[in-house]
């Protein structure tokens, strides 16, 4: 197995990055190479300083926080790590910020003043490691249930612990609104969910309204979630990919592809180019998939109950497709660590070829129904608006980022696969309302189409699916049967599991909706140290209460459709 | 490429090949305007016109709509598909599988139950007395399938699993080595097999006739001995635990 490259040595010393730590006392900021990114491992004291300065500063400009997860490493005198993945969008630039705590003195400071977007994150780390935040105005647990006891995601928290969840400890609602004695009596507070079909999934809304005018809400999260990191620190690298279907599951090819290139990475495996030709054409399609099932379900809460069908028959194709290649229409494990789960079927190409056929007259059907019909306009435009300032500040990445006019797009800026081969282009728009994110969906299912169709015309390449390294994929059955070092290297696969060398990354695929990245660390055995997914829905959700605040309940419904926002990724 | 935003500000110049957003953004956002035609309520028409042409296709060519009448019509899945599993059997009708427990070990969800037990045949070594798979823990990843180092777990198939209790959930040798499931149509997820490759396909014709020859004659010379066929020649719980299904 090829060892792991040396991690490259300039990182830590790119210039802009020096300027900043020269402005703070030494000892406070040490730089380290990654394997991918530079890293800093930062003092707690300087780090709301430090972040502050980093965005603010003309030369840095972090301007989106993508992701705040925690790390356990029990035999160290500093146990936790906060861990802070930064991307500056004007640079196009990524950092790491590590922050170490001891475990008597578990606190970070807040940094909702510097980006909004870290609200949920750092309830997130304080339910998943006990990790205190001062400052943050509602630290209360988020994804687990109010009377869970203990902080999942410790190591020596017991995977197989189960508690009774009473009721008599219920999520109390956080309103963010001034008590005034004289409106309270016209208010009322209104529950929709978690089993409410305008509830996409199972979310709990909680809104105050006044009249028919929401004034304060809060929503409440977890009914889905399953410690989906949890899981992946008790399974082998190979059994996380049955796992990944679950998290995004109206588009869960993209899913396998995303972790099983960060594993990859650590591996440093090449992946043949018949696996990522395959790959590049089935996220594509995947994607098409559920911004199908995204701008479906949001005409249908609008009222459009025709639009739905229209849109939900390409979807069903490209089931079919994905069932031919992989064996399963929904939950499909695509991928495998280093290739493809087998070899594409013989008709793989005349079948998505016939897709680009079938697939582009239901879009067509589907935009001349709603584009220009001023009834979906008037329910839509201006609603849940939010400009891209905003949007950045608030860690969102994806369509909806793009529908309020930042054409950042994982594909483009940083291409993975075989984006930067083929033409296609970044559509933006910039009203950041429904009608919006809408439109960009449909104008993405184009440009997915043109890409596929490029790459089709370029014919699939030979060889391989899977890459021929016998400590990563299974060798074929034949050789199994036939050969003695065939068979040896089936078992130990099998009993040991790929073992991959120590380190950490951070890996990022465009996602349905949004920036989907992974954050792994392995500590050489054959099971990761922990495995954290960035999932793009968390962070625009999280934002919801303030999309909705002035609306009617009824644009609350339809706003809620337009975030595409998927509850198995949103609480794993 | 053409992306309205990539434009060098005041900002440094960045790395090569990359995008440049420009900075700050708009802070303003700026809604989509809707046409004096489209405040007339005019591109309804074209929308009615496709709803109408939707109607009027369906109305005269129902053989060509989409709806299948599950169940008098079912989906043609294709042979990949993950359904329920199949224990293949040798050509004397017994469990191929030699209870390696490779399809346990590498089972993420950790539902397939074996417990070992020698077989009188000394190059075997040993077969499954107890296989049971709890289907529903079963994820359908196939990934037993790809540990099988003896073909002796494939799947089927066949995606109508409904059960009456939990009891009957976890499926043992008796159901998984069902007669039906060796139907060459119905056959499911076996990777690393080219699907086209002819001389695997007759052995598996081949393999599936000697199973039912083995079988006719087996249940032959037991009708002529006055004894009940019994099927197989394991006896174990798995035999009563399968009794209870249908």
């Amino acid at each position: 197995m090829s060892t792991l490259a040396p991690p490259p040595s300039e990182t830590s010393t790119l210039p802009e990055l020096e300027a900043v730590r020269a402005k703070f006392p030494a000892g406070s900021i040490l730089p380290q190479d990654g394997l991918d990114q530079p890293t800093w491992t930062v003092s707690r004291d300087v780090l709301a300083a430090v972040a502050r300065e980093l965005k603010e500063n003309t030369e840095t400009r972090f301007d989106l926080m993508l992701d705040l997860c925690g790390v356990d490493f029990p035999d160290r005198e500093e146990r936790f790590e906060a861990v802070y993945h930064l991307y500056s969008l004007p640079r196009a630039a990524r950092l790491r910020l590590k922050v170490p705590l001891r475990e008597d003195d578990a606190v970070i400071p807040t940094l909702i003043p510097v980006w909004q977007g870290a609200n949920w994150f750092e309830r997130e780390i304080y339910d998943m490691f006990g990790v205190k935040v001062e400052g943050h105005p509602n630290l209360r647990r988020l994804l687990t249930h109010e009377a869970f006891q203990g902080h999942p995601l410790r190591k020596d928290y017991d995977p197989a612990r189960r508690w009774i969840l009473t009721e008599d400890k219920i999520y109390k609602p956080h309103f963010d609104l001034p008590e005034r004695e004289d409106d309270l009596f016209e208010r009322m507070t209104v529950n929709i969910g978690p089993s409410h079909p305008a509830m996409h999934g199972t979310f709990r809304l909680m809104a105050v309204l006044d009249g028919e005018t929401i004034v304060a809400s809060d929503v409440e999260i977890g009914y889905l979630h399953r410690c989906f990191e949890k899981m992946s620190e008790t399974h082998t690298w190979q059994h996380v990919i049955p796992y990944t279907d679950r998290l995004n599951y109206c588009s869960s090819f993209i899913n396998n592809v995303a972790y099983c290139r960060t594993v990859e990475k650590l591996l440093d495996v090449e992946v043949p180019p018949k696996a990522v030709w395959a790959r590049t054409i089935l996220s594509e399609f995947s994607r098409i998939m559920d911004h199908c099932v995204c701008n479906g379900t949001t005409l249908v809460d609008a009222g459009g109950l025709t639009n739905f069908w229209y849109l939900f028959q390409p979807r069903e194709e490209i089931y079919g497709l994905l069932e031919s290649v992989c064996g399963s229409r929904l939950t499909v494990s695509g991928c495998r660590i280093g290739g493809l789960i087998q070899e594409l079927p013989p008709d793989f190409e005349a079948h998505c070829r016939r897709l680009l056929e079938i697939i582009p007259p239901f879009v067509d059907d589907s935009e001349k129904l709603v584009n220009g019909n001023r009834i979906w306009q008037d329910r839509s435009i201006g609603i849940a608006a939010i400009s891209a300032e905003e949007a950045v500040n608030w860690s969102w990445t994806g369509p909806c980022l793009r529908a309020s006019g930042v054409a950042y797009d994982v594909r483009r800026a940083h291409p993975y696969d075989l984006y930067d081969t083929v033409d296609w282009e970044v559509p933006v728009l910039y009203g950041g309302d429904v009608y919006d994110r809408f439109r960009i969906r449909m104008m993405e299912i184009r440009e997915s189409l043109k890409i596929i169709r490029q790459l089709l015309d370029r014919g699939m390449p030979e060889g391989p699916y899977i890459v021929d390294d016998p400590h990563v994929a299974l060798p074929p059955k034949e050789a199994c049967y036939n050969q003695m070092e065939a068979m040896i290297y089936h078992f130990k696969l099998i009993m040991d599991g790929i073992q991959v060398p120590a380190g950490e990354i951070y890996e990022m695929v465009e996602g349905a909706n949004g920036e989907l990245g992974f954050y792994t660390i392995s500590d050489g055995s054959a099971k990761p140290y922990r495995n954290h997914c960035r999932p793009p829905c968390f962070p625009i959700f999280s934002t919801f209460p303030r999309l909705i605040k002035g609306g009617s309940l009824s644009d609350a419904i339809v706003s809620l459709g337009g975030l595409n926002v998927i509850a198995g990724e949103l609480e794993r | 490429m053409s992306q309205p935003m990539v434009q060098a500000s005041q900002t440094p110049a960045p790395p090569a090949g990359r995008p440049v957003l420009k900075q700050p953004y708009p802070a303003e956002v700026k809604p989509y305007r809707p046409s004096f035609a489209e405040r007339l309520y005019l591109p309804l028409l074209g929308g009615l016109a496709v709803t109408m042409r939707h109607f009027l296709r369906n109305l005269f060519g129902r053989n060509k709509m989409y709806t299948i009448e599950y169940p008098e019509q079912r989906r043609q899945y294709s042979h990949r598909f993950r359904g329920h599993h199949i224990l293949p059997t040798r050509p004397d009708g017994s469990v191929r599988c030699v209870a390696c427990f490779l399809c346990a070990q590498n089972c993420p969800a950790e539902c397939i139950h074996i417990e070992a037990g020698e077989h009188p045949d000394v190059n075997i070594e040993k077969y499954p007395v107890v296989y049971e798979i709890d289907m529903l823990r079963c994820v359908f990843c196939g990934y037993c399938v790809d540990a099988c180092p003896e073909e002796a777990i494939i799947m089927s198939n066949n995606y109508d699993m409904a059960y009456f209790t939990r009891e009957q959930s976890i499926v043992g040798k008796a159901d998984l080595m069902k007669p039906f499931t060796f139907d060459e149509s119905q056959l499911g997820y076996r990777p690393r097999f080219p699907e086209e490759d002819a001389k695997r396909a007759k052995m598996r014709h081949d393999a599936v006739n000697l199973v039912e020859a083995a079988r006719q004659a087996q249940e032959r010379e037991a009708r002529a001995a006055g004894r009940a066929y019994t099927g197989t020649n394991d006896q174990g719980r798995d035999s009563a635990a399968g009794a209870g299904v249908t």
